[in-house]
């Protein structure tokens, strides 16, 4: 067991999980009783996730390959498998879906202890869910940590395939090659999502832009899986046609994702222009409020 | 520890073991390296009053007239995640100043860095946790020492700068676990050497050697004898309230002798101190009354054949009425084990009534150092005398501490007033524990302090309440960081 692990009960009555770098918002509904159950199977299996990881870390910042070796732990496992279905179309290691199939763990261990109504694991935006047939989720997309306003929304239910949610951009925590604001990406399981937003993250882009500061990703993060790999650090004045450009090169890797990669949808944001690409559930952009439409 | 690699530091608060570079932080976001220094910077947390559901946190000004009322509708900056460099050479994170009434008042908030610190425990048993002055370990290694037996309680005293700083490294790492979870309300399994094995956890009752304590004793052996001698009278000839410190004897005891109890020619083992009132009937442990009795006839020497007489009836019980044995003496004088008459019942059960639960509590007791008190103010004695004088007042996470008398700021907090998993650690190993000081402005820029530091709250409010992450599910705000991969 792990002694650093933090549980914490949130006010409104979610869960806060910490260890290490990972920070889980949980929430189960049910009968109390199965509720508790879920929270109880939830802790036990968080415990040692995070030494699990650790012991594989070197396997997981590798580039994944069709030679790469099966790796021991379940959650890495679920890592490998989400970035496979990716390593024909861009560079991408296992850690591109950390956060995801963390998520999709602990989700597992608690609908595995307890028959619940609905459940979410949000590990920093990267939400793995669980519904049954009658039940849905309302999801909120926002564009930037700094500025929580909803650019759209999305609502999942149980009839539909989605079980996974993630979002990725250059101001998250973890580094991007892109310049996207944020991109949510609905797919199957969380895992692939996550793997899934990071990879249509990079594609928004525009090469070599003169307002865009970038940095090799080794001089932030001297262990980062990216290397050299330049990374985005700020984005510059850019013009509307700029804007469509990059989110076009972003939307054409989306399309590829959702004919050829299973996944359900994905919605790119960049500044002030959102793209919606696949059909998904029924996500869609916010109606832009009055006081936008004035300025 | 840190290993220095260039200008990296390498973070060992987990085991993703990552290099940070000058001016970054590590994968969590929330340990950094400052100047070479590992240093850690979670949020802030901003306790509001309405929303808390941790119960109740007293006020933290000095004059409730000013605060009452109006303090439960604005939030506290309580310093839990402030975070804090060390040594305090540059102002605390956060100096907060709120106009209440008109009248200016600053907080000083601020995380500090304790390796002076400990947790003393008080453990609600009769059972013999092991002798004074032994050591206490937790995963094998020594964290702390047994002090004193208290009424019904047994002390310990764990960490402090020896164990943490002078042991070693294993030491001071468990040591500092140990206080981590101790503080944060979490269960920590101790042992006593040449004692027992204990299960402490803030709020709950001690598990001891694998059982669990239920009561804490209404009184020693004697003051039970003294509290239902009354209730004896007449349906019983002797009783014995068998105790590690005080055993009581009815019919010797003034209590006895009063109500006009009659001689019973019994005769104890043991030092009598008083009459009817016997020390070390019995060697300590985890038997009846703290004794290591499990057959209370034990500490009985015998009957002088003189006063006792055939039929004679005794009722033995333990302090907590938890173990008792009615026995009626044959024609030898033998006493014989024999059911406990139901008039008797009543009494027993009785003293379990008095007693109250049993529970360990946790204080947690550091001093705020001189370069601590430097980043409240620029001149660090001033704060102190300001603490002495009743002009600052002393916080812990918002909870009231109790300041030690004589020289430096050594405080003393209730770990369960303050919120959860409100304490951390760095690897040095020192224990990262909340701390503010609340002075009215004036008072403030009076003992040189940072007045230009100062924030108004609603700013720091404003500012820290935009940390939140970019997915919203299900309309609530979750509040963890950025993506974590």
């Amino acid at each position: 067991m792990s002694a650093r692990a933090q549980y914490t009960r949130l006010p409104d009555g979610r869960r806060h999980f910490h260890d290490g770098p990972i920070d889980l918002i949980l929430q189960a509904f049910g009968a109390d009783d199965a509720v508790e159950a879920a929270y109880a199977a939830a802790e036990r299996r968080f415990a040692s996730v995070l030494d699990e990881l650790c012991n594989e870390l070197p396997l997981l910042r590798a580039p994944s390959t069709p030679m790469s070796p099966t790796p021991e732990g379940r959650v890495a496992r679920r890592m490998s498998r989400a970035v496979r279905r990716f390593e024909a179309f861009h560079f991408i290691t296992p850690m591109a879906a950390v956060a995801g199939a963390v998520a999709e763990e602990i989700l597992e261990a608690m609908t595995g202890a307890a028959d619940l109504a609905r459940a979410f694991v949000n590990n920093g935006g990267d939400i793995a869910l669980h519904l049954a047939p009658d039940e849905r989720f309302s999801i909120g997309m926002v564009g930037s940590p700094d500025r929580p306003a909803l650019f759209g929304r999305a609502t999942i239910s149980g009839q539909d395939a989605t079980r996974g949610v993630a979002t990725s951009g250059w101001g998250g925590r973890s580094f991007s090659l892109g310049i996207a604001d944020a991109v949510t990406v609905l797919a199957r399981d969380a895992a692939t999502a996550d793997a899934a937003a990071t990879l249509i993250a990079n594609a928004v882009e525009l090469p070599g832009h003169a307002a865009i500061v970038r940095r090799p990703a080794r001089e932030l993060d001297p262990q980062s899986d990216l290397g050299e790999r330049l990374v985005t650090c700020d984005v510059g004045a850019l013009t509307s046609a700029e804007i469509e450009a990059a989110l076009a090169r972003g939307a054409a890797l989306a399309q590829r994702f959702v004919d050829l990669a299973g996944i359900e949808a994905a919605a790119l944001r960049l500044r002030d222009q959102i793209k919606i690409v696949g059909a998904g559930p029924t996500l869609a952009p916010r109606e832009r409020e009055l006081i936008h439409a004035q300025g | 520890m840190t290993d220095a690699v260039d200008d990296k530091i390498r973070c060992d608060a987990c085991p993703v073991m990552c290099y940070i570079r000058p001016g970054l932080t590590g994968a969590c976001d929330r340990y950094a390296n400052e100047d070479g220094k590992l240093v850690r910077v979670d949020p802030h947390v901003l306790l509001d009053r309405t929303i808390s559901q941790g119960g109740p946190i007293s006020a933290f000004a000095k004059d409730s007239e000013l605060w009452s009322g109006e303090l439960v509708k604005q939030p506290f900056v309580t310093a839990i995640g402030a975070g804090t460099t060390y040594p305090d050479y540059k102002p605390a994170p956060f100096i907060v100043s709120s106009q209440v009434d008109g009248v200016d008042m600053v907080t000083v908030v601020t995380e500090g860095i304790y390796s002076y610190c400990g947790v003393k425990l008080k453990i609600d048993t009769d059972r013999h946790l092991g002798p004074e002055c032994a050591t206490v370990r937790a995963d094998g290694e020594p964290v702390g020492h047994i002090t004193t037996g208290e009424y019904g309680s047994q002390m310990l005293s764990l960490g402090g700068v020896n164990h943490l700083t002078h042991g070693g490294k294993k030491e001071g790492r468990v040591t500092c676990e140990t206080l981590l979870n101790l503080s944060n309300g979490k269960p920590v399994e101790l042992t006593v050497d040449g004692g027992a094995s204990v299960v402490v956890e803030a709020g709950k009752a001690p598990i001891i050697n694998g059982g669990l304590e239920q009561r804490m004793r209404v009184g020693c052996g004697s003051a039970t004898i003294g509290m239902f001698a009354r209730q004896w009278f007449g349906k019983v000839d002797e009783v014995v309230v068998v105790d590690d410190h005080i055993t009581g004897v009815l019919s010797e005891h003034q209590a006895g002798k009063l109500i006009g109890a009659r001689d019973t020619g019994i005769k104890m083992k043991g030092r009598r101190s008083t009459p009817g009132r016997y020390f070390h009937v019995a060697e300590p442990g985890t038997g009846w009354g703290g004794t290591n009795v499990r057959d209370p006839l034990d500490i009985v020497a015998g009957f002088n054949p003189k006063v006792a007489w055939p039929g004679m009836t005794l009722l033995m019980v333990s302090t907590t009425g938890e173990q008792h044995a009615f026995y009626r003496l044959d024609e030898a004088l033998r006493p014989i084990e024999a059911e406990l008459p139901d008039n008797l019942k009543e009494s027993v059960e009785r003293i379990t009534e008095n007693c109250e639960p049993a529970l360990c509590t946790v204080l947690f007791m550091a001093g705020a150092g001189g370069s601590l008190r430097a980043g409240v103010t620029e001149n660090p004695v001033r704060l102190t005398r300001s603490v002495r004088e009743s002009l600052t007042t002393v916080t812990a996470g918002g909870a009231p501490v109790y300041v030690w008398p004589g020289g430096g700021i050594t405080f003393m907090v209730d770990v369960s007033l303050l919120p959860r998993n409100a304490f951390g650690y760095v690897p040095t190993p020192a224990i990262v524990a909340p701390i503010e000081f609340t002075l009215r402005l004036e008072d403030y820029a009076a003992l040189g302090g940072h007045v230009e530091e100062a924030r108004p709250l609603e700013e720091v409010v404003r500012r820290h309440a935009e940390r939140t992450t970019n997915v919203f599910v299900n309309g609530a705000i979750p509040r963890a960081g950025r993506r974590a991969s």
